[in-house]
């Protein structure tokens, strides 16, 4: 690993100013030389790789005094940005309201990291591709743009079917923002001139021909909360994989639904394991309103999700599976007692 | 595993070795606590040592590291606790598990900085004086291991497991175990021991 200096912030501001101070206007984030660090398990384990480089690290886990509240209303939910995965996952609200967010983060990673890793540092969590992750390659367009890309002919078995495009094919790996993703989730950031927050739906970026910029956050703003409006009793995340556990999702669908009297008032379906960022499915959620649940209804929905999809030499398979995985999520909503 | 179960003597001949050199390092409290304070806003030169206070299985010790030192490597190279095993070195196969506060986390992501001023609890610190842990007992009473590298991990990783509440059926200790890799493939045996201990545990 590089050297780097190391501080701990101790409040926002201080969190702030030191991110920026080392930030540059053509700094994308995920290269700023200076990064902050929540629970480390994807930063740590990309500076050993030397795949991030930064020479600051700004610790900011003593923010978690206030930013890890997990606050669930009548009328929604306010999670902070560093309260830990399995604090979230094991909240007796969360898994009542939301089992669409408690299962996203009960099925991802594993114990030990659950209980490092924060929601906002979850969020941004980096791409499982192989080419990314190992800096002998030199054609990553993520790590060197320009450089090519080579999963695009390479073993691309994990990589993504939906957002992709001819610079990148890397898949988005986290689990917990597609539930967010489906819920219209708005995401609190905080910088150098105070708070703002946007839909969670605007903070990932498909890479088109810019795969290094992989989030419209800038260096020096940080993820202070997530709000979700409403409640989602209706709603599950079903994941598929190579193992039962401890494993990224080959396929992974995020479903709410509001269901009264047999029939669809309101239907949410967003996607993992298949895209280049959390994915939502909207066309698929527009034949789902206003109908009652049946078989058919399932397999035009799952066509529909699919249906700009487009698969290479060893990820086609993810095409098929994902369909099912949508078609048994809507199931699993449908028939679930609340 | 000669730290643990194989052979009682050897692990009490090197915990008490172990005593020794924590007393010779000890720090109080308050100046843990201002050590913290003090080194917050500033960025050091990352070519220099840093001084750190970790809290090991109830001892305080004194040490100067380099910023980019994990908490595994503090553990083994430093401290000289070689329970805690270096598998993977990139938090995927739980041989590095200890817990610090009462969560078990894989030390090898850690920071020794980061941890700064919180407990660390390692293998070396389950046992109370010439008692093993339960669960500690209920591994070499289950056969839950064959060459043991993983076990410390395992260990340390069931504990928590109980304590969470997650071993109360054979599928919610497999899946809140899966965190721990065993090449060995000692699973069954691992998950009866998780079985055995857990009442033990929760009884207190």
């Amino acid at each position: 690993m590089r050297p780097f200096s190391y501080q701990r912030a101790t409040d926002p501001d201080m969190a702030v100013q030191a991110l920026s101070a080392a930030a540059a206007a053509n700094n994308p984030l995920t290269q700023a030389p200076a990064q902050p660090l929540a629970g480390g398990t994807t930063l740590i384990d990309l500076m050993k790789l030397d795949v991030m480089r930064p020479a600051a690290i700004v610790d900011i886990n003593p923010l978690a005094r206030d930013w890890s509240a997990i606050e669930p209303k009548d009328d929604g939910l306010r999670l902070g940005a560093l309260a830990k995965m399995s604090d979230v996952a094991a909240h007796d609200g969360i898994q009542r309201n939301y089992p669409v967010i408690a299962n996203s983060l009960k099925l991802a990673a594993s114990a030990q990291l659950r209980n490092m890793a924060t929601l906002g540092g979850n969020v941004m969590q980096r791409t499982r591709c192989s080419y990314f992750r190992d800096v002998s390659y030199e054609n990553c367009n993520k790590r060197h743009p320009g450089s090519g890309c080579a999963a695009m002919d390479g073993v691309n078995r994990m990589h993504a079917v939906l957002g992709v495009s001819d610079q990148c094919i890397a898949t988005y790996p986290g689990d917990f923002a597609q539930a967010l993703i489906a819920l219209d989730a708005i995401v609190e950031i905080t910088g150098k001139a105070g708070t703002r927050s946007m839909p969670f739906a605007q903070l990932h970026k498909t890479p088109g021909s810019t795969p290094d910029i992989e989030t419209t956050l800038q260096p020096g703003e940080l993820i202070s909360a997530f709000a979700v409006p409403g409640r989602w009793p209706r709603s599950v995340y079903l994941k598929a994989r190579d193992r039962q556990s401890y494993e990224f999702a080959l396929s992974s669908a995020a479903v709410a639904l509001d269901v009264q009297d047999g029939t669809i008032r309101d239907a949410r379906v967003a996607l993992g394991g298949v895209a280049t960022v959390p994915w939502r499915a909207r066309e698929a959620e527009a034949l789902l309103k206003g109908q009652k649940f049946d078989e058919a209804l399932a397999q035009r929905v799952a066509d529909a999700a699919f249906a700009d999809a487009r698969g290479r030499r060893h990820n086609s398979f993810k095409i098929a599976l994902g369909k099912r995985v949508v078609a048994r999520a809507l199931q699993q909503a449908v028939t679930m007692e609340i | 595993m000669s730290d643990k179960s194989s052979s009682r003597a050897s692990a009490f001949d090197r915990r008490a070795f172990m005593a020794g050199v924590a007393g010779s390092a000890l720090v109080p409290m308050t100046a843990r606590a201002a050590t913290q304070d003090a080194n917050a806003p500033v960025a050091q030169d990352p070519a220099l040592p840093v001084e750190v206070t970790l809290h090991v299985n109830g001892k305080d010790k004194r040490l100067s590291i380099d910023a980019r030192t994990t908490v595994l490597d503090a553990l083994r190279e430093q401290l000289k606790l070689t329970g805690s095993k270096k598998g993977c070195d990139h938090g995927q196969c739980g041989a590095c598990t200890v817990l610090i506060g009462d969560r078990r986390v894989v030390s090898c992501l850690t920071l020794a900085l980061a941890a700064e001023g919180q407990e660390i609890t390692t293998i070396e610190g389950l046992a109370t004086d010439d008692r093993l842990h339960p669960m500690q007992q209920a591994f070499i009473d289950n056969d839950a291991f064959q060459c043991g590298y993983c076990t410390p991990g395992q260990i340390m990783s069931a504990v928590a497991c109980v304590k969470e509440g997650h071993a109360n059926n054979e599928a919610d200790i497999r899946e809140y175990m899966s965190g721990n890799i065993c090449r060995c493939a000692a699973y069954p045996n691992i998950v009866a021991a998780v079985k055995q201990a857990a009442p033990e545990i929760m009884k207190g």
